[in-house]
């Protein structure tokens, strides 16, 4: 079993009842096949940084599970059928991606990534 | 002619002394996150190109990285493609 997290982007024009319903049936899909989902983020309505499909912004959610490798393409399947997401984005996590993502849910990043400070 | 005026075939160097350096290395990040886009942005030019490793001084290992994860970011349109002024 690997771990994952996939991106969803879904269009702006969806009512919230329906957008809940989209990621529920995604959900689904996941839970369906035996694997478990680790975390689930919902970004709300961003801004785009270009405009995809005429839509000058988007519903973000991420998920973040544990499956086996076959589910990988159900569920891509199954974003490239619908057409109210926008765009999909599915990353196999290392160790070092599972260290950073769980540092980042028991919110060790609240006040400034550490990554940020370095930068400035 | 004035004598005292001196002239450089090539521009003078203004030393800059402090040494370039991997900011991943120096601190220990093993994991860029293409979900930050504020932080990507550190990695690219206003126009939303990636810069080189002679500029930001990032070691081969985590350039390939930090490219890896602009790319994701402009996939999910985190971050632009092209644009103009994006600083």
């Amino acid at each position: 079993m690997n771990q994952y997290e996939t991106v969803i982007v879904l269009t702006p024009l969806l009512s919230e009842d329906v957008a809940k319903e989209a990621l529920a049936k995604f959900k689904n899909i996941i839970t369906g096949s035996g694997a478990e989902i680790i975390a689930e983020d919902n970004w709300g309505l961003r801004k785009l940084a270009y405009p995809i499909e005429k839509k000058a912004s988007g519903f973000f959610h991420l998920t973040e599970y544990k499956a086996e490798g076959e589910l990988i393409n159900k569920l891509e399947l199954e974003l490239k059928r619908d057409e109210r997401v926008l765009r999909f984005l599915t990353v196999r996590l290392d160790r070092h991606a599972i260290a950073y993502s769980e540092k980042k849910r028991s919110g060790a990043f609240n006040k400034k990534p550490k990554k940020e400070e370095a930068g400035a | 002619m004035a004598k005292d005026q001196i002239q450089y075939v090539t521009a003078p160097k203004v030393d800059d002394n402090r040494k370039k350096y991997c900011r991943f290395r120096k601190n220990g990040i093993k994991y860029i996150d293409y979900k930050d886009a504020n932080f990507l942005l550190k990695f690219i030019n206003d126009q939303g190109k990636i810069l080189p490793r002679r500029l930001t001084g990032t070691s081969l290992k985590f350039q390939r990285k930090v490219a890896q994860a602009v790319k994701r970011a402009r996939h999910i349109g985190l971050l632009p493609f092209v644009t103009d002024q994006l600083k």
